[in-house]
């Protein structure tokens, strides 16, 4: 294979290094002993991580955005399990709508999510119910729990599931023993990037919260607009921290690649 | 959930034998979809063509106003524009940045290929809020490259609130998503395509320009149209770095939402942008689907 000349190379160092400085410039802010947003220059402080869990307004927010990305992952893959077969192995009227319904989210700006659902809140008395936040963040994660299943299902030998029922397996024990554990890399891929996406979402979660359900992405970008200290590094440092160990997590059981770019 | 494996056919798609079989699995994430997508989607078109009263904040009744308060203010229009300018800003420097990145990423050897991949795309799935704090430091008067440009002898420059900062914070933002297509569609080229060109004598720039360039010239617009479109409805990077003052399309809805309680004028906004949005997408799906079948004959 033909290598990379030093242009392109030099090319390659400037895009790695643009891609991590505001990451690396956040995690060493946080270490500052000092009162304003500066490197650590002069030793290195926990202060501002004390600081974070001291402060029961992130901490509320940390512990909304835990549950809240949890159930969304959760019921996002329960739902689009038998969707996503219904999808792929069936031939049904209306099948390519449900397809584009089930994905439209990914070219919906979370904007307009955001003001539609706020007003259908508004509507049916549901403003600030963690039960609708949940649903909402479901929806918006499930595009990319579908593709990944989509994948998953449309990929594999059904030559297996026959050979069990031949063997005189029911409907249940197919799914349960083979069906199931074939699909799983998909399953466990699409739950862990649901996660994430639903622990990140700020754009649409700014419109349907409440002080009691404020998760942290919207704690973030409020506390940001209103007053900068290095409190908000920490904070930042302890997100991409989390997301660092999602990420390897993710990697290890589905491949980020795989996640991010498809199947090759 | 029985149900799902009851149709041992030998290969998908399969007739069911019973017709609500796949209507029974899809069912719940149909209704999902349609109780908070399509149902939310419409209310907010009809809100939009809602009368407002400033003096008890009710909507009601039929007009038009809200469109041709928004499309005939020069207010308006001139955040419309600035956010078109932005994103197809930040989408040429994603193509500039991207594609080339891409071309590299694709020419390493196997460790570093998967490494470096990693290293460029997984950004993307951290917080955007994190992302625009760091930036906010990182372009500070107090900030690195504030220290830099004054050891240069430029002397500082106040970098925040200005319309530059927020495109360099979109192609941080976006970067990825203009390399992930383009890198999927080099995955697809064969290595010895280009090889046969430069064995026929053709330059480096000319085996890269007449070669590679047109095959991977679907991937770079897939990826230049979800950056435009990313890019026109962001809301944390010009929320954030762009201030009170520099207002973009997502800034106004959520001011006219939240602030100024005007829900009406906030909902015939993103209809707008929302169909800008849905009219870029299947125009260029379109265009796409067009080349490729005069392609295939």
């Amino acid at each position: 294979m033909a290598r990379n000349g030093p242009v392109a190379l030099i090319f390659h160092t400037l895009v790695v290094l643009f891609m991590l400085a505001p990451l690396a410039i956040v995690c060493l802010v946080a270490f500052t002993p000092e009162n304003t947003l500066s490197l650590p220059t002069r030793g290195v402080s926990l202060r501002w991580f004390q600081a974070v869990f001291a402060h029961p307004d992130f901490v509320q927010s940390f512990w909304n955005s835990l549950w809240l990305a949890l159930l969304a992952a959760t019921l996002s893959v329960v739902a689009a399990v038998p969707a996503a077969i219904a999808i792929t192995r069936y031939e049904f009227r209306g099948r390519e709508f449900l397809n584009a319904l089930f994905l439209s989210p990914l070219i919906i700006p979370h904007l307009v999510l955001g003001v539609a659902m706020l007003r259908l809140f508004a509507l049916v008395g549901a403003t600030g119910s963690f039960g609708w936040l949940v649903a909402s963040h479901v929806v918006i994660v499930t595009p990319y729990v579908m593709r990944l299943l989509i994948a998953a299902i449309s990929g594999f030998d059904r030559s297996v599931e026959q050979a069990a029922y031949s063997l005189g397996a029911s409907d249940a024990t197919v799914f349960r023993r083979v069906t199931l554990p074939m699909i799983l890399p998909g399953v466990t891929g699409g739950w862990l990037i649901a996660f994430i996406n639903s622990f990140d979402e700020l754009t649409m979660s700014i419109f349907i919260t409440s002080p009691s359900t404020v998760t942290l992405p919207v704690r973030m970008y409020m506390y940001a607009t209103e007053s900068i200290d290095p409190m908000m590094a920490a904070v930042s440092a302890l997100v991409v921290a989390l997301t660092a160990v999602a990420v390897l997590l993710l990697d290890r059981v589905y491949g980020l690649d795989r996640v991010l770019v498809g199947q090759h | 959930m029985s149900a799902v494996a009851a149709s041992p056919a030998p290969d998908p798609p399969a007739a069911p034998r019973p017709r609500a079989v796949p209507h029974l699995l899809a069912g719940p994430a149909t209704l999902l979809f349609a109780a908070l997508v399509l149902t939310p989607l419409i209310l907010t078109a009809l809100l939009s063509l809602n009368e407002f009263e400033y003096a008890t904040g009710r909507a009601h009744g039929f007009t038009l106003a809200h469109y041709a308060a928004v499309l005939g203010d020069p207010y308006y229009l001139e955040i419309f524009l600035r956010t078109f300018r932005v994103a197809a800003l930040a989408t040429g420097i994603c193509v500039v940045i991207g594609v080339p990145e891409a071309y590299v990423l694709s020419r390493m050897r196997r460790p570093w290929r998967s490494v470096f991949l990693l290293v460029v795309l997984a950004p993307l799935l951290v917080s955007v809020v994190v992302r625009a704090f760091g930036w906010s430091m990182l372009l500070g008067p107090e900030g690195p490259v504030n220290d830099v440009l004054a050891v240069l002898g430029f002397g500082k420059k106040r970098m925040l609130y200005s319309e530059g900062t927020v495109v360099v914070a979109l192609v941080h933002v976006m970067l990825p998503f203009m390399i992930i297509p383009v890198w999927t569609s080099l995955q697809k080229l064969d290595p010895a395509v280009e090889q046969a060109a430069l064995s026929f004598g053709a330059s480096r720039a000319t085996a890269v320009l007449r070669v590679v360039a047109p095959q991977i010239l679907p991937g770079i617009l897939s990826g230049s149209l979800i950056v435009f479109g990313l890019s026109a409805s962001a809301f944390a990077i010009p929320g954030l770095l762009g201030g009170r003052r520099l207002k973009m399309v997502a800034t106004i809805v959520y001011d006219q939402y939240l602030s100024d309680l005007n829900w009406p004028l906030g909902a015939a906004v993103a209809v707008i942008l929302l169909a800008a949005n849905l009219i870029v997408m299947l125009t260029y799906h379109r265009v796409v689907e067009g080349h490729y079948r005069k392609r295939m004959g």
